[in-house]
């Protein structure tokens, strides 16, 4: 009798799952033309790439700061899954929301949160974000319909279905995003949202960023079933589909259907976007165990999301050598500026430590329901 | 003034809420259809229909977790725990989402969830569905948490948990669902947070929290008719928030103290009232703070023994001599 799970249970490279045919096939998307495409103007094009652009060199920024020793805790980097952010994040109305794990600044910069409170939140700066007291996995604009920023795997899969309950119970035609890595399928909250998600017919978009390995566990190594992630939709009779992420276009039209199912139809959908990570799970992982470099050198030299568009637009005649340069210049310049402004940034003041734990304690007054001692000494 | 029954509150206040604003909607396990396991929401489906009366599956963190997430978009779920035993298999979303979001956030989103349902032992169902929790979880900075006693205190602390806009989590005790008492038919709160001096007296103050007020209220009569003493009975209603002055206030008058609760000793509420107490009105004390509270087992199935392990009246009435002696 084998037992695959004590067999494999030495830590050793192994090779992504991700299906051959999903793998970046070299030459032009085959969804350029796509309906969720065909609209796009050159400028809109440009945008996209600027948007990959600025998240690539924010995080290569990040790590500079940690190396240097003033970004503490985790810190987990977006670098190589740009286009699934920016593809998905790209074909959102107004009504439409999103929600995170802990890999979450791709997603932030891409609904348009600034870099300097961005990268002064890293540092624990109170021109942080959320002031210093969230971090790396924990940013939030929900005036952006941006709901965090989770660091528990899986634990937002609830918290998003809950979003989307919330639009459909106000009667607004929007969706939620939900975001989550492939470590993500096996926590049973994950499962109990499909159900309600299905059951209620709410309209919701999973989305499992699949980058091959939950921290440093394959997916052979930690998923029983050996097929796709997103199959496990049927099991709750919900639409699913499986999306190269490495292709921007691919992204955007893969994503446009779901978003019309869940606005038309209430009805959710898992996406399994195939990504990759180029570094390892955290700033913390030496990432030296469970992965072959050449497989990290194979995805950037052939598959990186940026380039891939980069020469899409080139042979499209959208970009220029010239324009490419420029476009990434500033965004390395908007990066470093952050890292200025998070470096000149005070931390929070000691009293800050007790504020905007309670709604009714930071807006006190006759109408607030409550009284006597809620935090202690 | 009408007389209902603490569970006939606790509905009432919920039909008052949803009447008075529509983002008010209730979710949980057998609320709907089948009228709540505990009769709780009878009627309330029929009074106002299936998408604000919803009936959950047995999901616990993904409901309560939907319900988190909806709230953050400003529904005011109401979600029912048929046992808070069950919240334990959504901590997550209980604790580290509902109880953290507003924090992590820099103050850009808040929660205005209620969780409730029934917090106690005795009942003679067995360990897993006995747990009293209300230490624990007050242990969350950015977590409300009270525990109702009467129907007056039950309807007044729901409705104003359910204004309230930060996760409030109200445990009631299914022993006490029957109990019948005062409650008015006008708009009323008991704000949170607030004490209350359930009985005056002067020579021991007993500070006591959900049925523990009802057992000391009736060990109390016993100590007045036995054995003279007059026995000032403070019920904490909110554990966090917490009503501080009302309890120095009732040790300044008496002197001596004895804190009553239903919880396992171990990092219970009143470990922490006794810290207080002790710092704060060292010299106040002729004697050293006494305690009841459940013997320190989990609890046990056998009803005979399971009353003797929950705090009684007998019980009481000791521990109080030993702190007049």
């Amino acid at each position: 009798m084998s037992n695959r799970h004590l067999t494999t249970a030495v830590a050793k490279p192994t090779a992504l799952t991700h299906p051959e045919s999903l793998k970046n096939p070299a030459g032009p998307s085959a969804f350029a033309k796509d309906p969720a495409n065909a609209g796009l103007t050159k400028a809109d094009k440009v945008k996209l790439y600027t948007q990959m652009a600025r998240i690539r060199h924010f995080e290569q920024r990040c790590i500079r700061t940690y190396q240097q020793g003033k970004i503490g805790g985790f810190l987990h980097l977006y670098v190589g899954q740009e286009a699934v952010a920016v593809g998905t994040l790209s074909v959102l109305g107004k009504n439409d929301h999103l929600i995170t794990g802990y890999r979450d600044h791709g997603h932030a910069l891409m609904v348009g949160m600034d870099m300097n409170s961005c990268m002064a939140e890293l540092q624990g700066k109170a021109t942080g974000c959320s002031k210093g007291k969230g971090g790396s996995m924990h940013y939030f604009a929900p005036d952006k319909n941006y709901w965090g920023g989770h660091g528990i795997v899986g634990g937002q899969a609830p918290l998003g279905t809950g979003i989307a309950y919330a639009l459909k119970q106000k009667g607004l035609k929007g969706c939620c995003l939900v975001y989550m890595g492939d470590g993500a399928v096996n926590q049973g909250a994950v499962h109990e949202a499909y159900n309600l998600a299905a059951l209620w017919d709410l309209p919701v978009i999973f989305i499992i960023e699949n980058n091959g390995y939950s921290m440093g566990t394959s997916q052979e190594r930690s998923t029983a079933h050996p097929g796709s992630l997103a199959k496990r939709a049927e099991g709750y009779g919900m639409d699913w589909d499986l999306v190269n992420g490495h292709d921007l276009y691919e992204v955007r039209a893969k994503t446009a259907v779901a978003v019309k199912r869940a606005h038309e139809k209430n009805r959710p959908t898992v996406l399994e976007i195939f990504t990759y990570r180029y570094f390892g799970h955290s700033m913390a992982d030496p990432d030296k165990t469970y992965r072959d470099k050449e497989e990290i050198k194979g995805y950037r030299e052939e598959k990186d999301p940026i380039k891939l568009w980069e020469k899409e637009l080139l042979n499209e005649g959208v970009l220029t050598d010239a324009l490419v340069a420029s476009i990434n210049e500033a965004a390395m310049e908007e990066a470093n500026k952050a890292a200025d402004f998070a470096d000149a940034s005070p931390y929070p003041t000691v009293e800050s430590i007790t504020q905007d734990i309670y709604w009714e304690e930071d807006n006190r007054g006759k109408d607030t329901t409550s009284r006597g001692t809620i935090i202690f000494e | 003034m009408p007389i209902l029954s603490y569970r006939e509150a606790i509905r009432a206040a919920m039909r008052e809420e949803m009447k008075r604003d529509e983002n008010v909607v209730i979710m949980g396990e057998e609320v709907a259809q089948f009228n709540g396991a505990y009769k709780v929401t009878e009627g309330l489906l029929k009074e106002f229909g299936p998408k604000r009366v919803i009936d959950t599956p047995i999901s616990e963190a993904g409901f309560i977790g939907l319900g988190v997430g909806a709230s953050m978009l400003g529904i005011r779920p109401v979600m029912e725990l048929m046992f808070w035993s069950f919240s334990y298999v959504a901590f997550d979303q209980i604790v580290n989402n509902a109880g953290n979001i507003r924090y992590m956030s820099g103050g850009l989103i808040n929660c205005p969830i209620v969780i409730r349902g029934p917090a106690n032992g005795g009942t003679n169902v067995g360990a897993t569905h006995s747990h009293t929790p209300e230490a624990m979880l007050a242990a969350h900075p950015g977590i409300k948490v009270v525990c109702p006693a009467t129907p007056y205190d039950a309807k007044g602390l729901l409705k104003a948990a359910i204004r309230d806009n930060d996760p409030v989590y109200v445990m009631e005790n299914t022993i006490l669902y029957n109990d019948k008492g005062e409650v008015p038919d006008e708009d009323y709160i008991v704000p949170i947070g607030v004490a209350d001096v359930k009985r005056a007296g002067t020579d021991l103050t007993i500070v006591a929290h959900g049925r523990a007020v009802i057992t000391s209220l009736k060990a109390a009569e016993i100590l007045e008719a036995e054995h003279g003493v007059s026995v000032e009975v403070v019920d904490l209603r909110s554990i966090r928030p917490l009503d501080e002055e009302t309890i120095l206030a009732s040790v300044r008058k008496t002197h001596r103290v004895l804190l009553v609760e239903e919880n396992k000793p171990f990092c219970g509420v009143d470990a922490q009232v006794a810290y207080i107490i002790q710092s704060k009105a060292f010299d106040e004390l002729d004697a050293p703070i006494g305690r009841v509270s459940s013997i320190d087992a989990p609890q046990i199935y056998s009803k005979p023994l399971e009353d003797v392990q929950i705090p009684s009246p007998a019980r009481v009435v000791e521990a109080a001599l030993k702190v007049l002696a």
